[in-house]
């Protein structure tokens, strides 16, 4: 089974667009059967045969009755397709946010995804929590180029588009983590901007919020040091330290995710090394500079970075 | 026949620089016809190469062929080359040599203009790939662009795409959109102006009304696609700000510059292979074409309706329900026409006595592949629907099954269909019929199973994918495909060139066809007719074979 297929919805948007495919697949299958039977027949039935001789077949050249027929139909085939469609696309595009729905922004970076909760005052990357049972609205930005949010089982694909404010929204109905990954080509790194969604239970929900609330600890570690007197404060953002940049990933509670580089790497010691020492090794393109530290200084900084939960 | 032998006798004592001379400052529409062909052909090789190069890449998740930076560019290039720099010139290529034939003129309109436009095509497919040298410009060694072929603002914008690929880009589409107005303009005054006596508009073979549409489409589709582009450079190197979303300009307002262009464009293309099949499906059916005036009315229809159907492409931009609304109709709606067509070419089968030649074989193959291509076609029509699909592999299934299932099948048939016209030798039945299959093998596992991994979550342009969505056993199988499409082009290419110099004399009329380009020599002298055919039905050789039962008592 596929993670990401777009038949196993688990969100009203997802579910009504099934509903609505299974009917043109239906129609098409039908349509298909008929014009491929008349064509298999038509191929069999009418080749020239070896004992035909010369003569040439009877000349038929139209015949309105039967031109009539096969454009009314196809003009009725076509009016209750639109007729399904326009509903289902109503139904999903006009929707309005219920009362106690979950607001959150989603930006579009070259290559990751910035989340930020407007009413819980929390700014986090990559991983996108939302309780179950409840409808989350999602406006999406961009901060550069064109993205689309798309995990398939929650609902149809979003573009994120500069100055170009989009909404979507799930309604996810199941707890466990879906998958998806930006579906507009972005740049280099398009195919590694890949999209987590973890569907939480009311309480896990509510224990990652508390936890994605509280500020860092503002220690005097030696990573730390070597983090906020290099570039890297440039582009991070760990609240409650000097490191303000807004151009990559904040990283106050880093260690609460499970994967780096927008679900290119598992959260790992090793990984973390490598993707500062050598981003290319773990996403070729990627916006993340090689930072030419030696391995003690980075060695300094994972552990500083572990300590981010 | 004599007169013609000894013009190529003459032509053949001369030395070959003059000759290729001769070739170049022709103005003659066969010999350019010639040009654009041979020249489609070169690039269908270098698109089938890059195309190739992603497929090896795909072939396993986290493959490492080739870095993210050169298949980006293979997209692109692929995407371009086989649209702008392939299709185009092939069909441009066949209808001018075949529509001034057909109508019984010795040459089209504007000969000169012909020469230009088919020489800034040239150009503007030698400035594309110029950029594989010289791309990066001052910044370092060479790079093709990797914006995509639709190229979406911002990428182009100077922050996203420094160096000059996507200059090259721009100025080759640029040049070769010149051609095509060119050649759309002189296409049209053709048609119009220059019908041998007799031949009235209602007269005119299906092949040349397709083309009189198809060249009608080319102005206002071609000439948003150019201006986008002098806006892009604008953008660049003017300090415009169009598509610069930087400085407030709008990446949606490039989309539809673009769509307006690039769904048209599906029709410039298509149109011209229904013209192949209209003429080739008739000829081996031995039947006259059933409903001329439906098929006339349906394609002027098409003309129309597909100028309103561009933002289907566009569902996922976040349009207002009510456009959405909108562009579902008017999607679903060139269904009518087009399924009309396809009624109207069986019932041409219908009681006739079909010859399974090489040309109808690849009709044949069109006929199953263009219906399946509208059936998944109206499927992302449905625009909820499509907010799944598109930019899916679903969506790249699609409209390979459109442009390689219906637009190349045609064009394949065309070439076996007239080659021996213009060359005056038969392509070889057995070769043909072995890239035939070769070709439809290779078609179908590449193209039917890469609905699957769209279905399953698989966006376009991704130069590798992770393991464990179910997408691995579905490319691997797409690109084995590759291998049978590349050993049927193969053996194309090498029909073509054996059949150049040892095939089966042709004679003027191998298939007992009935349009007149078949009533003069092949290959046709300069002049094309020493005397004016006079057309009094849309089947003149039918007339002339059958004097007892002439079409024109019941047209």
């Amino acid at each position: 089974m596929s993670p990401t297929n777009i038949f196993a919805p688990v969100s009203t948007p997802a579910e009504s667009i099934v509903g609505l495919s299974i009917f043109v697949l239906a129609t098409t299958a039908v349509v298909f059967v008929v014009v491929f039977g008349l064509l298999a027949y038509v191929v069999i039935k009418f080749r020239s045969r070896p004992l035909d001789g010369q003569r040439e077949p009877p000349q038929v050249y139209g015949s309105t009755q039967v031109e009539m027929a096969w454009t009314v139909i196809p003009v009725l085939i076509v009016i209750a397709l639109f007729l399904a469609s326009s509903r289902v696309l109503a139904s999903i595009q006009n929707a309005k946010p219920p009362a106690g729905a979950l607001e959150v922004i989603v930006t579009g970076h070259q290559y990751w995804w910035e989340y930020r909760y407007p009413s819980l005052n929390i700014v986090t990357a990559n991983e996108l929590h939302v309780p179950v049972g409840v409808s989350t609205f999602i406006t999406l930005l961009s901060a550069d180029t064109d993205h689309s949010f798309w995990v398939p089982r929650l609902g149809g694909k979003t573009d994120l588009i500069p100055n170009h404010p989009n909404r979507t929204w799930i309604d996810p109905r199941e707890t466990g983590l879906f998958l998806g990954q930006c579906a507009q080509y972005c740049g280099t790194q398009h195919a590694k901007m890949l999209l987590r969604v973890y569907v939480d239970t009311r309480q896990d929900f509510d224990r990652w919020v508390r936890e994605q609330q509280r500020p860092a600890q503002n220690g005097t570690s030696a990573g730390q040091r070597i983090f906020e007197s290099t570039a890297c404060i440039n582009c991070h953002t760990i609240s409650g330290t000097a490191a303000a940049g807004k151009f990559g990933p904040d990283l106050t509670h880093l260690m609460t995710r499970e994967t780096i580089a927008a679900g290119a790497a598992p959260n790992t010691r090793e990984m973390l090394h490598l993707w500062i020492s050598n981003p290319d090794a773990v996403k070729p393109g990627s916006k993340m500079p090689a930072m030419g530290l030696n391995d003690r200084d980075v060695d300094a900084i994972t552990d500083y970075l572990e300590t981010l939960r | 026949m004599s007169t013609s032998s000894l013009v190529l006798t003459q032509a053949q004592a001369r030395p070959l620089t003059l000759r290729l001379h001769g070739w170049v400052t022709t103005v003659d529409h066969k010999r350019l016809g010639i040009l654009y062909i041979l020249y489609a052909l070169v690039f269908l090789l270098a698109g089938g190469v890059e195309a190739t190069i992603m497929r090896v890449q795909l072939i396993r998740p986290h493959n490492d062929f080739v870095s993210p930076q050169v298949f980006n560019r293979m997209f692109t290039m692929h995407g371009t080359t086989m649209i702008f720099f392939v299709a185009m010139p092939l069909v441009f290529g066949f209808a001018n040599y075949l529509v001034p034939l057909m109508i019984g003129a010795r040459d089209m309109a504007f000969p000169r203009l012909n020469a230009f436009s088919f020489w800034m095509t040239a150009l503007g497919g030698l400035f594309l790939y110029f950029s594989f040298l010289g791309g990066d410009g001052l910044y370092g060694a060479g790079g093709a662009p990797d914006v995509g072929w639709f190229a979406y603002a911002p990428l182009t914008a100077k922050t996203f795409s420094v160096g000059h690929s996507t200059d090259f880009w721009t100025l080759s589409l640029f040049s070769s959109g010149i051609g095509s107005i060119g050649t759309a303009i002189n296409l049209i005054a053709t048609i119009l102006c220059m019908r041998c006596p007799g031949m009235t508009l209602g007269k005119m073979p299906l092949f040349v009304w397709l083309n009189l549409v198809m060249a009608g489409l080319v102005i206002p589709t071609i000439s948003p696609l150019s201006a986008a582009q002098l806006m892009l450079l604008v953008d660049r190197y003017l300090g415009g700000h169009f598509f610069d979303t930087q400085a407030g300009g709008s990446a949606v307002i490039w989309m539809h510059f673009f769509w307006i262009f690039g769904h048209p464009e599906v029709y410039v293309l298509v149109l011209p292979a229904f013209a192949f099949a209209s003429e080739i499906i008739p000829v081996f059916s031995r039947k006259a074409i059933f409903g001329y005036p439906v098929m006339v009315v349906a394609t002027v229809a098409i003309g129309f309706i597909s100028m309103s159907v561009w933002a289907h492409h566009m569902f996922t931009v976040g349009m207002s329900a009510g456009a959405n609304t909108f562009f579902v109709l008017s999607t679903m709606a060139i269904a009518v026409p087009t399924g009309i067509k396809i009624f109207n070419w069986l019932a041409t089968m219908w009681g006739g006595k079909i010859r399974y030649a090489t040309p109808m074989l690849f009709c044949v193959g069109f006929l199953f592949q263009f219906l399946i291509a509208g059936l998944t076609g109206v499927m992302l029509a449905a625009a909820p629907f499509d907010w799944q699909l598109a930019n899916s592999y679903f969506v790249v299934a699609h409209f390979h099954y459109v442009i390689v299932g219906a637009i190349l099948f045609c064009i394949f048939g065309a070439f076996y269909y007239w080659s021996p016209k213009v060359t005056g030798k038969m392509l070889d039945e057995m070769l043909g019929k072995l890239h035939f299959w070769l070709f439809f093998i290779g078609f179908h596992l590449t193209f039917d199973f890469m609905h699957i991994p769209g279905i399953l979550g698989m966006p376009r342009r991704i130069y590798t994918y992770e393991p464990g969505r179910g997408w691995d056993v579905w490319n691997l199988i797409v690109s084995i495909g590759v291998i049978f499409q590349a050993a049927g082009v193969l053996v194309f290419v090498g029909n073509l060139i054996w059949s150049c110099f040892r095939g089966k004399r042709a004679g003027n009329d191998p298939w007992d066809a009935w349009t007149l380009e078949w009533s003069t020599s092949s290959p046709p002298p300069e002049y094309n007719y020493a005397v004016l055919p006079i057309a009094r039905s849309r089947r003149p050789l039918w007339d002339l074979k059958h004097p007892e039962d002439p079409d024109w008592r019941y047209e």
